[in-house]
This record gives C-alpha cells, sequence and structure tokens, in this order.
C-alpha cells in the first residue's frame, strides 16, 4: 500500500550567506534552527519522505543565496525536495528546478495568475508543481461559498495572500478545485488558524479539502506532536503532513515519530 | 563517458545526475544520439505525457536500438520505461515496441487518487541484478499515472500494489527499467543506481 508522508517543512531566510532556517515561536520572537542544507540532510537521514524549503526572504537579491542552498542539498539529499517562496514567473521556476529541486511551490503567484500553473505542469509535469493554499475560517453562511461544518459552527474558507497579511474573498475548496483542474499536482493546505498555535491540524479544513479533489494534499498548520499527525490521517485524506518547529529542535525525531505512527496502524515507509 | 543520461528536453536531469554521481558514475547529459556510442551504460529518464516524450525521443530510436544490439545496459526511468513498449492509452504516439505490451492507466476508483505519489511497497517476482540488495516491501517514490502491461510475464522483475498488482520494474537481458525513481528513493533507490553502475562496469 502507497505510504502517507512526512515532510519537514523548512523556513529559510536567505538574507545570510548559506542561508539560516528560522522559526516564528509564538509569532513573534524568531529562533535560528540551523543552515538550511545540513537541517535537510538530518531529516533525510532520519527518514524524511521529501523536504521542503520555504524562501521566506522579502527581498529579491537573494534568490542566488536559494540556488546554492538547493544545489548544495540536492547533492546528498535522495527524496522529493519541494521549493517555493517568491516564485512570479516560469523562469522563476526554471532557475529553481535547475539547481535540482524536484518540486515548486506558488501561492500568490497562482493566485494572481493562474496560467502559471498550467504552464508549469506542461514544461515539468504535473508532479513538479504543487499549490499552497493558505486558508482562514469565516464563520457564518454566505451564499456562493462552499460550506464546512465544524465543532465551532458552520464556516467556510477564505483563501490568504502574502503569508496572510491580505485576502482577495477567493474561496479556498473552490480555488482547490480549481487548481486541480488547471494542472496542479499537490495541494499544501495550510490552516491560518492553526498555524503556529501547536494546537493540530484543521481536520474540518482538511477533510473537506481532500475528499473534493483527487490529487494528494499535504496538511498543514498546527502540528504540535506524533498525535495530530495521527489524527490527521485517521479523519482526513490527507496524503502527508508537514511539520516545522517540532522538527527542529529535537522535539521529536522523524524516524520515531514514524514509528510511531506505523505502530497505530498507518501506512508508513520506515 | 560512462553512463550517458539521454538528454531530450522533457523535464529535470538534476536528481538522476547527482544521483548516478553520489553512487560512483561518471554521467554525462547527452543530447547528441550520435554520442551514446560511446557510452557505457545510458540511461533514458521521462516526465510528462508519453506522446510527448515519443515525439522528444524519434531522433535517438535508431542509437537506442544499437545501444540494446550492443549489449550496454540500459535504463528506463518512469515514462523512461513505458516508452519500451509498444503503445499507451496516454497518447496516440507509438512507443519503440521493445518490449511486448502496452501502458494503461490507472484503475479509476474513488478510493485511490491519481498519479499515484508517494512510497509504494515492491514484490520481487525474479533474480535480476538490478535489485540487487532490494528485498520485498522495500519502498520507492512513484509518480505515475498510467502503467506497464507487459506480453510476456517472464520480464517483470517486481510489482507494486496500488489497487491492483501491477508492474515496478521489468528486465531482459541488457534492458531493465522501474516505473518508480530510484534517484528519489533513498538509500533503497541508490542501490539500485549502484547495481545499474556495477553492470555497465562488467
Amino acid at each position: 500500500m502507497l505510504a502517507r508522508r512526512i515532510i519537514p517543512c523548512l523556513d529559510c531566510d536567505l538574507g545570510v550567506p548559506q542561508g539560516r532556517v528560522v522559526k516564528g515561536i509564538e509569532f513573534k520572537q524568531i529562533r535560528y534552527a540551523g543552515i538550511p542544507w545540513e537541517l535537510a540532510y538530518r531529516y533525510y537521514k532520519e527518514g524524511a519522505d521529501e523536504i521542503i524549503f520555504l524562501d521566506i526572504t522579502a527581498s529579491h537579491e537573494r534568490r542566488e543565496t536559494m540556488v546554492n542552498v538547493i544545489r548544495e542539498t540536492a547533492e546528498k539529499v535522495f527524496v522529493p525536495l519541494a521549493v517555493g517562496g517568491g516564485i512570479k514567473t516560469v523562469e522563476d521556476a526554471r532557475k529553481i528546478f535547475n539547481a535540482g529541486a524536484d518540486k515548486i511551490t506558488m501561492n500568490t503567484t497562482a493566485l494572481r495568475q493562474p496560467e502559471i500553473i498550467t504552464e508549469i505542469a506542461d514544461e515539468y509535469g504535473s508532479q513538479a508543481c504543487v499549490v499552497a493554499i493558505d486558508a482562514k475560517r469565516r464563520p457564518g453562511r454566505e451564499e456562493g461559498r462552499i460550506m464546512v461544518d465544524t465543532p465551532e459552527g458552520e464556516c467556510w474558507f477564505e483563501c490568504s495572500f502574502y503569508g496572510g497579511r491580505e485576502f482577495a474573498g477567493i474561496d479556498a475548496i473552490a480555488w482547490a478545485q480549481k487548481v486541480e483542474e488547471l494542472g496542479a499536482g499537490e495541494i499544501m493546505l495550510t490552516s491560518m488558524d492553526r498555524d503556529g498555535t501547536y494546537d493540530g491540524f484543521d481536520i474540518p479544513l482538511t477533510d473537506a479539502v481532500s475528499r473534493k479533489i483527487r490529487i494528494p494534499v499535504i496538511a498543514s498548520g498546527g502540528c504540535g506532536n506524533v498525535d495530530h499527525m495521527l489524527e490527521v490521517f485517521q479523519k482526513t485524506r490527507a496524503s502527508a503532513a508537514l511539520a516545522a518547529s517540532i522538527f527542529h529542535y529535537d522535539e521529536q525525531n522523524i524516524g520515531s515519530v514514524k514509528r510511531r505512527l506505523a505502530d497505530e496502524g498507518i501506512e508508513m515507509r520506515l | 563517458m560512462k553512463i550517458a543520461i539521454v538528454d531530450y528536453g522533457v523535464g529535470n536531469l538534476f536528481s538522476i545526475y547527482n544521483a548516478l554521481h553520489h553512487v560512483g558514475g561518471h554521467p554525462e547529459r547527452i543530447s547528441d544520439p550520435e554520442e551514446l556510442a560511446r557510452a557505457t551504460g545510458v540511461v533514458v529518464p521521462g516526465v510528462g505525457s508519453f506522446g510527448r516524450c515519443m515525439q522528444r525521443l524519434a531522433p535517438f530510436r535508431r542509437s537506442l536500438i544499437e545501444v540494446l544490439e550492443r549489449g550496454t545496459p540500459m535504463l528506463g526511468i518512469c515514462v523512461g520505461m513505458q516508452v519500451l513498449f509498444e503503445r499507451s492509452e496516454e497518447s496516440p504516439e507509438e512507443g519503440f515496441g521493445w518490449v511486448e505490451g502496452r501502458v494503461v492507466r490507472l484503475p479509476d476508483t474513488l478510493a485511490l487518487l491519481v498519479p499515484q505519489m508517494g512510497w509504494n511497497e515492491l514484490r520481487i517476482k525474479k533474480d535480476a541484478e538490478i535489485l540487487d540488495g532490494i528485498s520485498d516491501k522495500d519502498r520507492f517514490y512513484f509518480v505515475h499515472s498510467y502503467y506497464c502491461v507487459p506480453q510476456d510475464p517472464s520480464v517483470v522483475a517486481a510489482t507494486t500494489d496500488y489497487g491492483l498488482e501491477m508492474t515496478a520494474a521489468i528486465s531482459r537481458d541488457n534492458l531493465s527499467a522501474v516505473q518508480f525513481h530510484p534517484e528519489k528513493s533513498g538509500q533503497k533507490g541508490l542501490t539500485i543506481l549502484e547495481n545499474f553502475v556495477r553492470l555497465t562496469r562488467c
């Protein structure tokens, strides 16, 4: 049987020569977790099924650093490597692929110019084109929205851009269906309500999206421990669970997380 | 040159290049069909649609036949495996037809996502040098919507289960091919590429 995947996500600040992995704790304090390729290599050795780098550097001059980070990582890490953050054109994507990435992820760019999804899928294959959707709960019934029942009541989900700073009134579930049509190979679905909280994944969101589309969904946002991963795999069709902080500071080793999930009956690569 | 990676302008060859290099091979990306004559091993990668791969591979047909006839080890990966067959449900273009059989779409049932994307287990069907060091239940990284159905079951080296049992690896004389991506399958995938590099030195 196909295994569910565990994917560590490395938020990278590329303002220093080799780049550094950072993570905001409780929304503000930034902690430095290490050098991107070193951390990626450690996760690969521990059994990560895939690795995601997200460039959270705001400015453009750091693009070259990302290329170096990918190149260095791709020489040593032999599981799929996805890279996102600031990809605005097919040419940007090409640079990322040429450095050795297997997949790119896009959020804002995909929302602003959806045709780029098809262009990248045509050139590199659907599997190489991941669309990141950041979804925020909007309580209350609203006409024309895909409504979801949650323990907190009915709500719909709105897409956000620019890392949760802007909204455009787009229904996240309808958008997930649209990007599948356009040729995206996978959706990285982040709950903006849960991101950074360690309260667990947004189960109703993940369940609703993974039922409505036939491409894999990577659940993201809110993972604080292995029980949260167990919950998202037991209660939804998510193909993969993403986590950042719980792996960075040795709170959890990927290998032991996967063994625990396998013991609970979740299909895992061990 | 030792190992030629056929570069026909489809997808991304960095991963396979890096992985072959890592296991001690001397890979080179080759876009001129004539140059395949110098290779001690040939890798045919492939992503995207069967038809597009066949169109782009057409200029390599004669050189690849010569590679096979010379007995040079050849390894097809993913769509690079599918093109070895006669035809595919995906596209009207004919395949090379060096392996009898066809390529069909994964079953469309609600329970399974298409493409299959992720790590699945192998079931070993026969001894094949390309699978030295690989056991039943070892997992490899698959990304595909179509799978190969060889007419002669004796070419099948390993299968995998995704709704039904399907071909994951074939081996016949100097020709090997895998549906999964050994270059993205961690240590077990590297073992397969190491086997291939060893075959090119025999």
